[in-house]
């Protein structure tokens, strides 16, 4: 059996990611497509948040997604760190344009839906502050690889930027926990029965998480992928400066 | 269509700025791979050319 360090090899993880790519696109657009139109047409409205439960099946998803797009930020920043493989640094960077659309997303549709449930767009709740912190921080990282030229310099300093706000993606996620205050209400997904959000609205927001985690792959392929060419271009760039 | 009630206007705009940003992403991933790719073929091309 090969060793996961095999796709560390340029070439190697793009041959790869370009056979699965097609797969996992199509089963993120399939499981996106169940679950928001199960989620929008076929399901309920809640007895006590009305038609505002549909925001759940984008809302979640996105939340869960942006804590772990930089949880693998900070795996494949480690990875870097450890054995300095590109391939590694590069993935991360392409993940972090997923994950602060995800993080958008996030705040964005739980504006809105604090708006009608809570009587304000936005308050300082230490769920809400944890993601906005987590949203700055996304956009520094990728102010700091685009300021740096030189690519392994870049890498160094935004993995270690990667681990210092892991902090923050972390209490993003364990905040309600931590605090037992503020407007957030307590996670929607649980193994309690009692506190995990109804069967009538789980089945469909499974499928939404599914179409989210399927499609931050896909793109995570892709840009990881143009992020090597693009690196292999710069290469031959300075190559060719240098023979003239 | 679904029965929105009085939080219409909260739903929509939910789904509709969700998924525009998603078409943006997407788009923006999609078009930046196809010109990296194409760019790097070009001068991949070039430098054989030239030796």
């Amino acid at each position: 059996m090969s060793s996961i360090w095999v796709y560390a090899n340029p070439k190697k993880f793009i041959d790869t990611t370009d056979r699965f790519l097609p797969w996992v696109s199509v089963l993120a657009v399939v499981c996106l497509v169940i679950g928001l139109i199960w989620g929008f047409f076929f399901t309920p409205d809640d007895y006590r948040q009305g038609s505002t439960v549909k925001i759940i099946y984008l809302h979640v998803p996105s939340a869960l997604m942006a804590i772990n797009a930089w949880l693998m930020m900070l795996v494949a920043s480690l990875i870097w760190i450890v054995r300095r493989h590109h391939v590694s640094a590069l993935a991360a960077r392409a993940a972090a344009p997923v994950g602060v659309v995800m993080t958008l997303i996030a705040l964005a549709t739980g504006a809105i839906w604090g708006q009608p449930m809570w009587g304000t767009w936005w308050a300082w709740d230490p769920r809400l502050t944890s993601f906005l912190i987590l949203f700055l921080f996304y956009l520094g990282y990728i102010a700091l690889w685009e300021a740096i030229e030189d690519d392994d310099t870049a890498a160094d300093l935004t993995s270690i930027l990667c681990l210092v706000g892991s902090v923050f993606a972390l209490l993003s996620r364990y905040a309600v926990n931590f605090w037992n205050q503020g407007l957030h209400q307590g996670a929607s997904l649980s193994l309690d029965k009692e506190e995990n959000v109804a069967d009538v609205f789980y089945h469909p927001l499974l499928f939404s998480i599914a179409g989210f985690v399927f499609l931050f792959i896909a793109l995570v392929f892709l840009r990881t992928q143009t992020e090597i060419r693009a690196r292999r271009m710069r290469a031959l760039i300075v190559r060719d400066r240098m023979k003239d | 269509m679904p029965d929105l009630g009085k939080y219409a206007e909260a739903v929509l705009s939910s789904y509709a700025v969700s998924l525009v940003l998603l078409l943006i992403l997407v788009g923006l991933s999609w078009r930046r791979s196809m010109r990296i790719k194409k760019a790097l073929q070009d001068i991949e091309k070039r430098q054989k050319k030239n030796g």
